[in-house]
């Protein structure tokens, strides 16, 4: 499985870096959220400061329905498709590649995004620990939560609707303790971060599991 | 190994509602050449497809290199190699990364990539390519090059000349020859003449109509007229690794 899993995961990183797609589609898609959100809210910084940490995982999480079509329509030819199937790559192993392709462009577009947050928003770091601890649950549950979707929307033709209306109710979880935990981590609130980062850790494996048992019924589906 | 390496009898297959092979008999053995003819949509790239464990065994039942098609499609599919209509290349990989990758997810050998890419005359700065850039032949030429360094037992080519110019094709139908004669099974579909099957069979509506095998009389071809016959009767139905390539 791990085999065909580097496999798959060096290939997708390989052609990441030279179609660039993260830099030049993504990281722009969740810096204009951030800025489109800076003007809806107002010149007042203390709404901005206290949205912060949802703004972020707002846009850590439509970034991931980039990144999971785009990691998606690599093997969308029929040729491909066929090829992949037909090598007798370990379904566990595919998934698990995905998952880590899709994980490294999403934490390279989250250092981007905290950045700008950063910089845009004036935010004041309390605690790295939780706020990375939060970033790398956070964003390996989205990761499998969004490869087993996007797998089983990628054969459909109205995937492109399709994925948002599935993964997004799905993602919500993350998306509540992904902010509850960045509240904390970020502002200094006295929310405490570690129920939400145990719930963080609970979604991750959930939908690891799920993926490496299904993902081989899911592809002869 | 089994002597007889395809074996399908009476095989239904459908996909979606419709029904691509209507009940489809073939024995195929051990190093036979087989040229698959027939009409547009007659069914020949489904029963490539049904070989290569893509397809479903709605009816009947089949077995590749031993395999029972319904419940061991897994096992089949390593013994398969499939040149489709589509190339299986990722345009932002250069035609070495593409064959290494390939090669390497199918658990190949390697050491026979430099060999394949010399033989399709993929030599010089064409290795270092991206595949998005190269044309339409070239990228055959390729997907034609996963193959022969995969070397699976079974090969299944659907179209295999098309994009090809006349010495690529003189060329693919020299490996065709000398894989069949490693002892490797081949099933080619194709609207060229038989230039190098030993046998030719012919698909209609989604059963076998013809076979050299078995019959001395070859049928004429049903015409896009009577498609509509071909459709009917499928609806009726419902109820080594020493592949040893020499470069010339």
């Amino acid at each position: 499985m791990w085999r065909d899993a580097l496999l798959i995961a060096g290939k997708d990183i390989r052609i990441e870096m030279r179609s660039k797609v993260v830099i030049n589609q993504m990281a722009p898609f969740a810096l204009l959220v951030l800025i489109l959100f800076a003007f809806a809210l107002g010149p007042d910084r203390t709404p901005l400061i206290n949205a912060t940490p949802g703004l972020f995982w707002v846009a850590v999480l439509f970034s991931t329905m980039f990144a999971i079509q785009r990691s998606f329509s690599l093997e969308a030819s029929e040729g491909l498709h066929d090829s992949i199937i037909l090598a007798g790559i370990d379904p566990a192993g595919f998934f698990i590649g995905k998952l880590l392709a899709i994980a490294s462009e999403l934490g390279v577009l989250e250092i981007l995004t905290a950045v700008g947050i950063i910089i845009l928003y004036g935010a004041h770091i309390v605690s790295v620990l939780v706020l990375l601890s939060s970033c790398v649950l956070g964003t390996i549950g989205l990761a499998a939560a969004g490869t087993m979707y996007g797998a089983l929307v990628s054969g459909m033709r109205l995937r492109e609707t399709l994925l948002p209306l599935l993964f997004l109710p799905v993602a919500s979880p993350v998306l509540i303790a992904g902010t509850r935990s960045w509240q904390s981590g970020l502002v200094g609130s006295h929310v405490s971060a570690a129920p939400w980062l145990w719930i963080l850790v609970a979604f991750a494996v959930l939908y690891i599991c799920v993926g490496i048992v299904l993902y081989g019924p899911m592809e002869d589906m | 190994m089994p002597n007889s390496l395809i074996l399908l009898n009476k095989v239904v297959s459908i996909v979606g509602q419709f029904p691509v092979l209507a009940g489809v008999s073939l024995q195929v053995d051990a190093g036979e050449v087989v040229l698959i003819e027939g009409p547009n949509g007659a069914g020949k790239s489904s029963l490539l497809r049904l070989c290569a464990g893509l397809l479903p065994v709605s009816r009947g039942d089949g077995q590749i290199f031993g395999f029972d098609l319904q419940t061991e499609r897994a096992q089949v599919r390593r013994h398969v190699g499939l040149l489709g209509h589509s190339v299986a290349l990722y345009d932002e990989l250069t035609v070495r990364e593409n064959l290494v990758f390939q090669i390497k997810a199918a658990r190949g050998d390697t050491t026979r990539i430099p060999l394949a890419l010399e033989l399709l005359g993929l030599t010089g700065r064409l290795i270092d390519t991206r595949a998005g850039s190269l044309s339409a032949g070239q990228r055959r030429r390729a997907a034609i090059a996963i193959l022969v360094a995969r070397n699976p037992d079974i090969w299944l080519l659907d179209e295999p000349h098309a994009s090809l110019d006349a010495r690529a094709r003189n060329i693919l139908d020299d490996i065709i020859l000398q894989a069949a004669a490693s002892g490797n099974t081949i099933l080619v579909a194709s609207h060229e003449p038989d230039a190098f099957a030993g046998r030719t069979i012919s698909v209609s509506g989604g059963v076998v109509v013809y076979d050299t095998a078995m019959d001395a009389t070859p049928r004429a071809f049903k015409g896009p007229d009577t498609a509509d016959s071909g459709e009917a009767s499928m609806v009726r139905a419902l109820s080594a690794d020493g592949g040893g390539y020499h470069v010339a």
